[in-house]
């Protein structure tokens, strides 16, 4: 069986401990071991976007990187920001304008939605395509995305005036 | 139609079209539950060992030293299994003289595609059964491998199978009319060769399955990431010795299907036989590179044809030859032959072309299996087709627009029977045709294209007619001998609190299923969506049917629940009469509430109706028993199939210094008969098309010429991201259909069957001037160099 190494983080604003095999990615021990399953694993290549989370703020491939290296950081995943107004609103209008239809490439548009309008509060559509070509998703065709995700960009009070 | 469903009164408007989807609302949430969310006590792993070559004998396989490394479980191979598993056999009656070796789940004796599973080990965990892997020794005699389709029916070549005295798996011959005699006097004629790249499903939740078998009771729970539980109940039960009662496949959320997760995997039917050895819960999902080597691919073909015609522009006849590979295996139980059969068929089908001769040969080959996927056959026939009528209308001088509006079937032909043999109820290719000219603004687009050309930029238009397959009978596939229900069933209750819970047969994956479902149970029993829940994708919760496929969902299931939800509304007003001692015919339901039709006013709610049925049938008359609950099944009548119809437009620029297609516009004008959910059919139709999209331009599944697969990561096969794709614009016709009570045909797969072959014609278009002329698919920077001369 393999070593395992103790862990200390915080994930989705709690501070965790986690005994981990060094060879376990972010991704499994977020999915097998602690039992957050809205993180899906859809290449382990780095290439899809399903797994992504945010580590200190940068948006990552839960896939690529090693449980280990996050000792210290700060991890959010598509299961936390339940307070947070930009990711309700993206919930909402994904859900109202039918921006998934499997659901499985969600989570990590979410994050990559948010992520945007953070940098970039009034994203145009071409803004808005070239930031989540990082995620693939073979249900929709994106168009509904894009819709979703400007709607709410330009919709958010709280952002009036960023920009 | 007729029958018992003949005078219903037809809905055309339905409640909740303007409330997002439940599912969405939980998958937003982060709530899906897909088969690897699941958790099991006492989980085992199973991974496979997996061909190296294309084709080679296996000679020896040594597993002592895997069986040995600490928390591995089992080690088996074919032979180890054969007195649990039966095999199978990928053919069906209705294609006499298809054949195809048995299959085991594992290779047995001799691998014969690159990536085949070969060998077997479960595990305490996945890291730990890859690793058992490593430890596998195989003695390998490799063969030469049969690659492309050329080196496929080469007379002297080397066989997949040494068995049959060729690679042929099947042949097929469609005549009509006499198109020699047409071809001889024809004013006109064009003719070309397309090849179309090999592609495979990509659902982004891979292949995924737990197969949990409890010895005491002899019982297979099976959790499976499959669209169609009912048929996968029934293979495990055959092929396992089971009883079909003690076998359950629930299918929770399935992360994408598109008609990949349709078939039998050998590596689903070792979970299944290793949970059998074990007695253990046994999960397999596939990585990445398991799902490009071993599930599905599709469409790899080479069609000659040729297009006969008068001087004014009339489609006389035409004739094709198709030749497609489909690996080593016709894929179980639906076979590889249906692609290229519906390929066929669909040939010249929108048109008024009185002859046709065609021919299917099918191949084997050493690379992974083809078989059904979203638009089975449709992107072959409709590219074949609209790229030889594009041919013509430029020899003839003629507008895209003018020669098809000439040749589409029209309104005073219907019913009419196809070329190729397809019975077709009504269709709306005119109106389709005029909308279509009108939404593209077609005029400003050629004066756009022409002023840009004069400056070097080199723009092109394609359209595309299409007609799609949707809401398949039973003379489909139960003629054919398969148990395949094209049945469905749906159980319907009033539950105590005025709610209604439904449970159908058709399966969700994504299109919807479950909300329109809920909509057209809610639209003929008169309440609100929200009281309306619905359950699927379980065998033992809900009635047995055909599940979703084949753009049957929303037609068929929809029809299912529409004639149950009839039958609910007459036992509840009975129910209200009774309780009222009234008369039954008076009544009706709006809203949640029994209203007097006659005063429009409620008579009695829903919930207190609940109340009184369930809690307090003392009150009512002696020996009465209230029926609160109802099961139908509806089978869909008449023609093997309801066609749909629309017409597909691509703008776009090819830049001729980089071979790079950018896509402008793209546009479709469709016609599914009466339509249930507008932002749902929208949705299907765009997600459709960019399955096209995918494979005219990017999607190829890349094999060495010793059959090794190259484009094994989503790094080197490349499908459509958000930034490549245009907004698509849609418009609709609405033809409702009478074969099914509801009105409605299917959708699902009209988006994907002719968005390739605008695109090709749009990229022929802009290249015209440069004498430039593609016909190999992906239409990649390479071969448009190529074409242009440049390398
Ligand atoms: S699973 Fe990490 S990028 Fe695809
Ligand atoms: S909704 Fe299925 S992959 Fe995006």
């Amino acid at each position: 069986m393999d070593p395992r190494c103790a862990l200390s983080f915080k994930l989705n604003g709690r501070q965790v401990e986690q005994d981990v095999s060094p060879r376990t990615s972010l991704a499994d021990m977020l999915r097998n071991q602690m039992g957050l399953t809205a993180t899906h694993i859809g290449c382990e290549q780095g290439s899809c976007g399903a797994c992504n989370v945010m580590v200190d703020g940068k948006t990552v491939r839960s896939c690529l990187i090693f449980a280990i290296q996050l000792e210290g950081a700060e991890v959010e995943t598509s299961q936390g920001f339940d307070d947070d107004p930009l990711m309700e609103a993206l919930r909402d209008n994904f859900a109202k304008r039918n921006a998934l239809q499997c659901g499985f490439c969600t989570g990590g548009m979410l994050l990559a939605a948010r992520d945007l309008i953070n940098m970039t509060p009034r994203p145009d559509r071409n803004e808005i395509r070239e930031h989540i070509s990082g995620n693939f998703c073979r249900c929709t065709g994106y168009e509904a995305i894009v819709d979703a995700i400007w709607k709410t960009a330009h919709e958010m009070p709280s952002l009036e005036g960023k920009k | 139609m007729s029958g018992p469903y003949e005078n219903i009164e037809r809905h055309t408007q339905f409640v909740g079209q303007d409330k997002p989807r439940r599912n969405a609302v939980r998958h937003a949430h982060g709530r899906g539950k897909f088969v690897d969310d699941i958790a099991f006590a006492n989980l085992a792993h199973i991974a496979f060992f997996r061909s190296p070559y294309a084709h080679a004998e296996i000679l020896n396989i040594d597993v002592s030293e895997a069986k040995s490394l600490p928390g591995v479980v089992d080690v088996f191979t074919a032979s180890d299994i054969t007195d649990i598993c039966t095999p199978w056999v990928g053919k069906l009656d209705h294609f006499p003289g298809l054949r195809s070796p048995e299959q085991l789940p594992l290779a047995n004796g001799r691998a014969r595609w690159n990536g085949e599973a070969v060998v077997a080990v479960v595990a305490e965990t996945r890291a730990i059964a890859e690793d058992a892997l490593e430890l596998i020794d195989v003695d390998w005699q490799e063969l030469p491998a049969v690659v492309g389709i050329d080196n496929s029916r080469s007379k002297d070549g080397p066989l997949v199978h040494p068995e049959y005295d060729s690679n042929e798996a099947f042949v097929m011959e469609l005549t009509a009319g006499d198109s020699a005699d047409a071809f001889a006097n024809a004013d006109i004629i064009v003719e070309d060769t397309l090849e179309l790249g090999r592609q495979t499903g990509l659902t982004l939740e891979p292949r995924s399955i737990v197969a949990d078998f409890d010895p005491s009771m002899q019982k297979l729970t099976a959790y499976h990431s499959t669209q169609t539980p009912y048929q996968m109940q029934d293979i495990f039960t055959r092929h396992f010795n089971l009883s079909e009662e003690n076998v359950r496949v629930i299918s929770p959320d399935v992360g994408g299907s598109f008609g990949m997760k349709l078939h039998v995997y050998g590596e689903e039917m070792a979970a299944v036989a290793a949970s059998i050895r074990i007695g253990r819960p046994v999960k397999f999902i596939a990585d990445r590179m398991e799902s490009f080597l071993s599930d599905i691919h599709l469409r790899e073909h080479k069609v000659h044809a040729r297009m006969a015609l008068t001087k004014e522009g009339d489609i006389l006849a035409m004739q094709v030859d198709d030749a497609t590979g489909i690996g080593p295996f016709s894929v179980y139980p639906r076979t590889s032959a249906m692609e290229g059969n519906q390929a066929l068929r669909l040939m010249g089908a929108p048109y008024k072309m009185p002859h046709y001769d065609g021919k299917l040969t099918v191949l084997f080959q050493n690379k992974a299996p083809t078989c059904q996927y979203r638009a089975v056959g449709h992107p072959i026939g409709v590219m074949t087709t609209e790229h030889l009528v594009d041919l013509a209308a430029k020899k003839l001088d003629m507008d895209p627009f003018e020669i098809r509006r000439r040749n589409v079937t029209t309104q005073d032909m219907y019913p009419l029977k196809t070329a190729g043999g397809y019975i077709l109820e009504r269709l709306s290719h005119e109106e389709c045709l005029d909308k279509l000219e009108k939404l593209m603004d077609y005029s400003a687009l050629r004066t756009e294209q022409a002023e840009l050309r004069e400056r070097g930029i080199y723009r092109g238009i394609g359209i595309g007619v299409f007609i799609e397959i949707t809401n398949p009978g039973p003379a489909f596939y139960g003629v054919g001998g398969a148990r395949i229900s094209s049945q469905d069933g749906c159980f319907m209750k009033l539950e105590p609190s005025g709610k209604i819970r439904i449970a159908v047969s058709v399966t969700e994956q994504g299109q919807g299923t479950e909300t329109v479902m809920a909509q057209v149970a809610a639209t003929y029993l008169g309440v609100d969506i929200d009281h309306v829940d619905v359950i699927t994708g379980d065998t033992e919760r809900t009635p047995y049917g055909g599940a979703t496929w084949a753009s049957r969902g929303a037609g068929i299931g929809g029809s299912t629940v529409m004639v149950a939800a009839l039958a609910l509304k007459e036992n509840l007003l009975e129910i209200a009469a009774v309780i009222l001692q009234g008369d039954a015919s008076k009544f009706d339901i709006v809203d949640g509430e029994v209203i007097d039709i006659a005063t429009k006013r409620a008579v009695i709610s829903l919930p207190e109706l609940g109340r009184i049925a369930y809690f307090r049938p003392d009150t009512l008359p002696a020996d009465y028993h209230p029926q609160l609950s109802v099961t139908r099944h509806y089978v869909p009548q008449g023609t093997p199939f309801d066609f749909t119809n629309g017409v597909q437009a691509s703008y776009l620029e090819v830049d001729t210094e980089t071979g790079i297609v950018k896509l402008l516009d793209h546009w479709v004008v469709e016609d599914c008969g009466i339509i249930l959910n507008r932002q749902l059919v929208d949705e299907q139709i765009r997600g459709g098309v960019v399955h096209g999209l995918g494979g005219v331009l990017f999607e190829e599944c890349l094999y060495s010429p010793e059959g090794q697969l190259m484009s094994a990561t989503m790094a080197d096969y490349l499908a459509p991201l958000a930034n490549e794709m245009p907004d698509i614009h849609i418009a609709h016709c609405e033809t409702p259909t009478n074969m099914t009570p509801l009105g409605a045909k299917g959708v699902g797969e009209a988006g994907t069957a002719a968005a390739g072959a605008v695109v090709l014609n749009a990229v022929n278009d802009a290249l015209h001037p440069l004498n430039a002329t593609l016909r190999t698919t992906p239409l990649t920077p390479e071969r448009i160099l190529t074409a242009l001369g440049k390398i």
